[in-house]
């Protein structure tokens, strides 16, 4: 029989703890790429004169690829002087990719805020710190909630890509317990039946809070 | 000393590319005037309000409000532009109603009005609430503070933002085609809360408007515009009773005949 029933069982635990390894850097690396990515698009709006430098910022971060920047991050700045761990590497990595990405997504949300809004906001004087924080954000935000969550789910796809620096996640785990038995069959299906449960997962949460603040906000 | 006026324009001119929208503007302002300004569109006349509340940068000339520059701050006795703390500080004194309300829509009557007076004016929350109360009072909708926009029909909107506009204790009120946007029916209620407030407040008022009745009754002196320039300006018996000029002329009547 190609799929032993036992093996999978054994080799769950190990797995399971792997997942959490996984997990971790989704969460932590989206919460950073939807605070910079955010961080990014004000910048870009409240201080004019960075816009340039942002576009080319965000340009580059998005036209080369995730993994050869989790290695610069993970083998090219110990040159510099900065050596960090595989896992904080590869999840800044991870963050500041998608935070390229996700700033777009936020622009797109300001640029959706009627002109008249902003105008309000300065006739009352209000700064432009709290005109972001209390008039354009809570507008800009509840549209881009599904956009942002397609790319939470597109990044825990890609957290695969940190068994390349050896960080202990699903897929490094999976592919030593294949090297080690020769049985690749289990630890890959079970790694991807794990991917497809928590996207789906992820695609529900998404869509409830989608739900809760469009009731929020389209009284 | 002779008092200050409360705005003065002085050769204000403001040009998009090759067009000039505003030609080298000079209009002075007292203290608890009420000027309307009329005129057909594309003649400058919503460019003036948005030049004074700095929704719009100007490209030559001065801005004053009491005396005191408003596009520019005085360094070392020269005039400069100014910079945001500046236009801050004396813009404060302004206020604004828009023709499309611009009203927060994810905030109540309530929260709308008291927004700018707790983060700006940093006033405590329940004396911003009292005094929003007060002011959704006078424009007549007490019974509407915790209702969102999308709850409120054209003519209320507009007075909720002109109570939100007046939370801030503006000495100078803009109000920029105000009625333009309303059904018919609902314009009434909100020229009755404006002639309220002329009469209540202490407050120089300056209207862009198209409610010639309105102007006519409502202000102590009416400005005509045309291709960028004032071209007749007077009281309002004298500018809709006996005309000038030739362009004011065809102009009221173009208007009038219209209804």
């Amino acid at each position: 029989m190609i799929w032993d029933w036992a093996f999978a069982f054994e080799i769950l635990p190990v797995l399971a703890r792997a997942a959490i390894v996984s997990i971790e850097a989704t969460l932590i690396g989206f919460a950073l790429a939807a605070s910079l990515g955010l961080v990014l698009a004000v910048v870009r709006i409240a201080v004019p004169w960075t816009g340039w430098t942002i576009s080319v910022l965000v340009e580059l971060i998005r036209s080369t690829p995730l993994l050869i920047q989790i290695f610069f991050l993970y083998f090219v700045f110990p040159k510099f002087g900065v050596v960090l761990d595989a896992f904080t590497a590869g999840v800044l990595a991870i963050g500041i990719h998608y935070a390229a990405y996700c700033s777009e997504v936020y622009r797109a949300g300001f640029d959706n805020i009627h002109r008249g809004q902003w105008e309000a906001s300065i006739a009352l004087n209000l700064s432009s710190w709290t005109t972001f924080r209390d008039i354009i954000i809570p507008q800009a935000i509840p549209p881009i909630v599904p956009a942002l969550g397609n790319y939470l789910v597109a990044l825990f796809k890609e957290t695969p890509l940190l068994s390349a620096i050896a960080v202990m996640e699903l897929m490094q785990t999976a592919k030593i317990i294949g090297s080690d038995t020769f049985r690749y069959t289990e630890p890959m299906t079970l790694v991807g039946l794990f991917f497809l449960a928590m996207s789906l997962v992820s695609a529900v949460l998404i869509r409830s809070l989608e739900r809760l603040l469009n009731r929020r906000t389209m009284r | 000393m002779t008092e200050q006026p409360m705005v003065r324009f002085d050769n204000v001119s403001k040009r998009y590319g090759a067009l000039t929208v505003l030609d080298g503007l000079n209009l002075e302002i007292a203290r608890g005037e009420k000027v309307s300004i009329i005129g057909p569109s594309g003649s400058g006349k919503t460019t003036v309000l948005r030049m004074l509340m700095t929704l719009e940068t100007i490209n030559d000339g001065v801005i004053w409000v009491e005396g005191q520059p408003l596009t520019h701050m005085e360094r070392n006795g020269k005039l400069v532009p100014a910079d945001l703390a500046h236009i801050r500080k004396i813009r404060a004194k302004i206020g604004m109603v828009f023709q499309s309300f611009n009203l927060f829509p994810h905030m109540t009557a309530m929260q709308n009005c008291i927004e700018a007076p707790i983060t700006v004016l940093g006033m405590k929350r329940a004396d911003a609430e009292a005094r929003a109360a007060e002011l959704l009072d006078m424009v007549g909708l007490s019974e509407k503070k915790d209702h969102y926009p999308s709850q409120l029909s054209g003519g209320q909107q507009q007075r909720v933002a002109i109570a939100r506009a007046c939370a801030m204790r503006p000495k100078i009120m803009l109000f920029d085609e105000v009625t333009s946007a309303l059904d018919p029916e609902l314009v009434g209620e909100v020229l009755e809360v404006i002639r309220k407030l002329g009469r209540e407040h202490d407050l120089t008022m300056l209207m862009v408007t198209h409610q010639m009745g309105f102007a006519k009754e409502f202000s102590d002196r009416v400005c005509f515009f045309h291709a960028g320039k004032i071209c007749e300006q007077g009281p309002p018996a004298e500018l809709f009773g006996a005309p000038k000029n030739e362009r004011t002329r065809q102009f009221l009547h173009a208007v009038l005949e219209a209804g």
